[in-house]
């Protein structure tokens, strides 16, 4: 029971900072049509940019410079490359985004170097804040869900009370039509790119200490966001916040429940030996598979729901 | 090619036909005898041995030529973007090192020469399978159902020993004793010549297929799937033979694979190795059938000799890569075609001046830009592993200003340089070509 | 006794709330040359989206030949022999014109997904795809990519590609769209003599195109259809004058 509810609330926890990732990627998507494969290579740098920050001027400036760092380079990103791109067609920026994640990879590599870093969670909340049936509710974790909560309200009230916010809105749906009524399409654009990049920069500040900071974590985290965005549905964002929960929550369930197929099997009266054809499938536990499972339903939701949750436009 | 006096109306025409085959494809033809002739320019007469960086680096590219074509299959000619292409090649690979295992035991006595035939015949298999849920969608969707199988199929390739050989992988011997010719594939040169012997025809093949009634559609629903659908054509049906077709050569690539390496593991079916598909292609050009070939060579080249001298080889390809995507979306081949109607008309000599005066500032740029990264390479990486940067036996230390000044400086400065020049160059380019469309327009 | 060729019966069609198609029934006969004209919005495009298969009926039925079409593919609509032209030029722009024809004529001759077969070796196939060149004028162009022809010239390919299957039952939506008068004549002219013997339904805006080639004008307005007929029996009557037309002194057409 205790291991259930731990899970839960650490499956929230996740499942919000994967929110932060995934929403900014569906904003991007939705609109400009682009698979950003660089937002996760934002994230990374959020991380690495805190890091950095807060090692001269402590984690609560870091907090907001590295995101505002990670801002201004999608800003930039998108007003002198990606615009440029965009002419060549969806395949070629899509492309163009694969090779700028690469080369960030390898930019970071270069700067921080290969190792991980020890981007470490500021001493203050580096405690229990409550214990829950004998474990600890890490103080840390508490921060993370209360940033991304205030995150969500302030791009809910942002997307619902703001005229940029209403453009953008409508630009999610229907993005050609929002040009048409001569709407500055372009800037419109920019920003949401650089808001975008900004969410994903907070992502990697506050996930950064609490999971790992180290230049392979973009690789990691990518397919994860594709997948919820994916699953969630293209121009919803409600539908990617379900994703994102239900995906924090799959992810973390599948390294706590030790169990394999063959264990399944065993309960309904089929024993696996060693010779039995395909064994060593069947006996895999849960958490070694654990990494495979974005990608499982990544795939599985293309062929079979290729709209997502509550998609309104086709990928 | 002989004409013999006595003879019917067949001699004559087959050598007419023969001699119209040389005149229209003769740069395959020089490409291959070249080929067949280039490792005994390496060759060291003392010792009687051939080099064996060299010989390993051909062999690497006649591998990668056919992976990138097959990867072209899909994307030039197909408009599919796929990120597991690797997977076909990995596990054609595994399939024949199994074979090759087995022909060694005695259980299948197949002659070594058949085996990427194996291969093949392995990769197309596996497209079937996969490519039947793949297809099932177009354009990103299917993109991002590559990625997910690529790394599924990746995982798997680490986690289980028994087809796969887990995290060591599965490793063979190709001495089996079993060959057409009587040969002992010992050494690499043989395995060379063979690797170019499949490599001719698998070049072949596949440019046959652009001229099939499949190729012919691939192409029309690359451009327009939904007329494709108008003229009878089911987009689907089209994307998945097209995709099954591109298995069957990446399985042979992977053969040989197995063949050179004599050892298959998980990252033949990794993402790195379907990156470099993508890389290949793309920067030799996805619009012109040889653009791959230039590719492939092109890539195994810098791979080979840039990472004798830097460890950050993978820079300056990603590097290229996306100045590719953003200002030559053709390629190689691309930018070589563009020059096409200037050529016949005579003027490209008109071109060479602004071309050298482009040079120049491009130049530094690039001195530039490699100074800043080889510098911050031995700041981090480098310092870490004990390493210092030397340029024939001048020690640059990254760190004092100095070299970090000289490498704005040209960067910058270059960078000014060749803005302004590509403006005139721009000019040069124009002027020509409206020159060359009025004189068309005369005539 | 002859069965109409295609049937539209009841036909419905709704994106979301919005009802586009209300209930219409059309029948176009054997060899008949039937225009389908009514303002802009009304659903004359979409109604050619229903027929060739590219959306699904809301409600209804379509018949061709006395077989239900509704629900199929759009490739197996084609199979069966309905081919369609777009308002919106649709060709393969990277490929030549001449291969756009001859990809047009592909499936007809039973080549389907061949991979073995040479093109360049198909006499048949290549003298078919020359001849069908000829007919649209576009000899000149044979080898330059689609894409970079001139307007007109998309157009008269466009409508080649739509005939080179061989279809019986040949949907043109505003073919002369876009063209100036001589242009328009031409088209015409091309499209009178290549579509002999077949059953020809259009989508026109232009009246003198209209009236010049249809035996039978069936109007649409709003998702429904006010009047059928021959052209004559249509100018006259008031309905579509106060819809569409405008009174007899204005139209002016001989």
């Amino acid at each position: 029971m205790e291991v259930l509810l731990v899970s839960l609330l650490n499956g929230l926890v996740y499942g919000m900072l994967l929110f932060m990732l995934a929403s900014g990627l569906t904003l991007i998507f939705s609109m400009m049509g682009v698979l950003n494969f660089a937002h996760a290579s934002m994230y990374m740098l959020g991380a690495y940019f805190a890091y950095s920050v807060s090692r001269v001027i402590g984690f609560w400036p870091a907090l907001v410079v590295a995101p505002a760092l990670c801002g201004v380079l999608g800003a930039l990103i998108e007003m002198y490359a990606l615009r440029r791109v965009h002419r060549n067609g969806h395949i070629a920026e899509l492309l163009f985004t694969v090779g700028l994640a690469f080369i960030i990879e390898k930019a970071t590599q270069m700067a921080w170097g290969l190792l991980p870093v020890p981007y470490r969670v500021p001493p203050v909340l580096d405690r229990a804040l409550f214990h829950v049936y004998g474990s600890n509710f890490h103080a840390y974790r508490a921060f993370m869900l209360l940033i991304s909560v205030l995150m969500f309200v302030a791009i809910w009230l942002l997307l619902t009370r703001t005229r940029i916010g209403l453009v953008i809105q409508a630009a999610l749906t229907h993005p050609e039509m929002v040009g048409a009524l001569g709407h500055n399409v372009p800037r419109v654009f920019t920003i949401v790119f650089a808001g975008g990049s900004t969410l994903a920069g907070l992502a990697g500040v506050i996930g950064g200490n609490y999971l790992v900071t180290e230049p392979s974590m973009a690789a990691t985290m990518g397919p994860i966001v594709f997948v919820v965005v994916v699953f969630g549905g293209l121009g919803s964002l409600a539908g990617c916040f379900i994703a994102s929960l239900i995906m924090g929550l799959v992810q973390t369930f599948a390294v706590v429940l030790d169990v394999s197929f063959a264990d399944l099997l065993a309960r309904l009266g089929v024993t696996i030996s060693p010779t039995t054809p395909l064994a060593e499938v069947l006996t895999i536990p849960l958490p070694r598979v654990g990494a495979l499972l974005p990608y499982l339903m990544l795939i599985l939701v293309l062929l079979i729901k290729p709209r997502g949750l509550m998609g309104t436009r086709d990928t | 090619m002989s004409e013999s006096a006595v003879g019917t109306t067949a001699a004559p025409l087959a050598a007419g036909r023969a001699g119209g085959l040389l005149r229209r494809q003769w740069p395959w033809l020089a490409t291959l005898a070249f080929a067949l002739v280039v490792p005994w320019f390496f060759y060291d007469w003392t010792t009687g041995r051939h080099s064996g960086f060299v010989v390993a680096m051909l062999s690497q590219i006649g591998i990668m030529v056919i992976f990138a074509l097959s990867y072209n299959m899909l994307m030039g000619q197909a408009g599919l973007l796929s990120f597991g292409h690797a997977v076909l090649l990995g596990l054609g690979g595994y399939i024949t090192a199994h074979a090759i295992t087995a022909s060694k035991a005695g259980t299948l006595p197949l002659p070594l020469e058949v085996t990427p035939l194996v291969g093949g015949l392995g990769g197309l298999f596996f497209a079937i399978v996969l490519g039947y849920f793949a297809t099932k969608q177009r354009a990103t969707a299917f993109a991002m159902i590559t990625l997910g199988i690529g790394e599924l199929i990746t995982a798997c390739a680490l986690m289980f020993q028994t087809f796969f050989g887990g995290e060591g992988g599965v490793s063979t011997n190709r001495m089996t004793g079993h060959s057409l010719f009587g040969l002992g594939y010992g050494g690499s040169i043989q395995v060379y010549y063979l690797i170019v012997a499949w490599t001719a025809i698998s070049i072949a093949l596949m440019l046959l297929l652009t001229r099939t009634p499949l190729g012919r559609m691939a192409n029309a629903c690359r451009d327009n799937f939904e007329r494709a659908q108008f003229v009878g054509y089911d987009p689907r049906l089209v994307r998945f033979f097209q995709f099954a077709l591109s298995g069957f050569f990446a399985g042979i690539a992977g053969a040989l694979y197995t063949l050179t390496y004599e050892i298959v593991t998980y990252d033949t079916v990794a993402a790195s190795m379907s990156a470099n598909a993508l890389l290949m292609t793309y920067i030799g050009g996805v619009g012109v059938f040889a653009g791959p070939v230039i590719g492939a060579v092109l890539i195994v080249l810098l791979q080979s000799w840039v990472s004798l001298l830097s460890n950050s080889w993978l820079v300056y390809a990603g590097v290229l890569f996306i100045l590719m995507v953003t200002f030559a979306p053709g390629g190689i081949g691309g930018l070589v075609m563009i020059h096409q109607p200037i050529w016949r008309a005579r003027r490209l000599g008109r071109l060479a001046g602004p071309y050298l005066r482009l040079l120049v500032p491009a130049l530094l740029v690039v001195v530039g830009f490699v100074l800043v990264v080889e510098l911050c390479s031995f700041l981090t990486i480098g310092a870490a592993q004990g390493k210092s940067f030397t340029l024939s036996r001048v020690t640059i230390e990254p760190h004092t200003p100095l070299p970090w000044a000289v490498a704005a400086v040209l960067l910058v400065g270059g960078g000014l340089w060749l803005r302004h020049a590509a403006g005139r160059f721009a000019l040069a380019w124009h002027a020509v070509v409206d020159e060359i469309k009025a004189a068309g327009m005369r005539a | 006794m002859t069965t109409p060729t295609l049937r539209l019966i009841d036909v419905e069609k709704s994106f979301g709330p919005t009802a586009v198609i209300m209930g219409v029934s059309l029948d176009v006969t054997t060899g008949s040359r039937h225009a389908i004209i009514g303002p802009n919005g009304a659903g004359k495009t979409t109604l050619f989206n229903l027929v060739s298969g590219r959306f699904p009926l809301s409600a209804g039925r379509i018949e061709l030949h006395g077989r239900r079409i509704d629900g199929l593919d759009p490739h197996e609509i084609t199979r069966r022999g309905l081919s369609r032209s777009f308002q919106v030029t649709s060709i393969f722009s990277r490929m030549s014109v001449f291969e756009n024809i001859r990809c047009g004529l592909l499936w007809s001759r039973g080549y389907r997904y061949s991979f073995w077969h040479l093109l360049g070796r198909e006499r048949a196939l290549n003298e078919a795809a020359e001849r069908l060149l000829a007919d649209v004028n576009l000899e000149a162009r044979r080898d330059l990519p689609a894409g970079l022809l001139s307007y007109a010239e998309q157009r008269a390919l466009e409508i080649g590609i739509t005939i080179a299957g061989g279809a019986d039952t040949v949907l043109l939506d505003e073919p002369t769209a876009g063209m100036s008068r001589s242009e328009a004549d031409h088209a015409v002219a091309l499209i009178r003599r290549i579509t002999a013997g077949k059953t020809l339904v259009m989508v026109e805006h232009d009246m003198s195109v209209v009236f010049d080639l249809a035996d039978v004008v069936t109007v649409l307005v709003y998702g429904q259809v006010i009047a059928s007929g021959p052209p004559a029996e249509i100018r006259a009557n008031r309905a579509v004058q106060d819809a569409y037309l405008g009174a007899p002194v204005e139209t002016g057409i001989a």
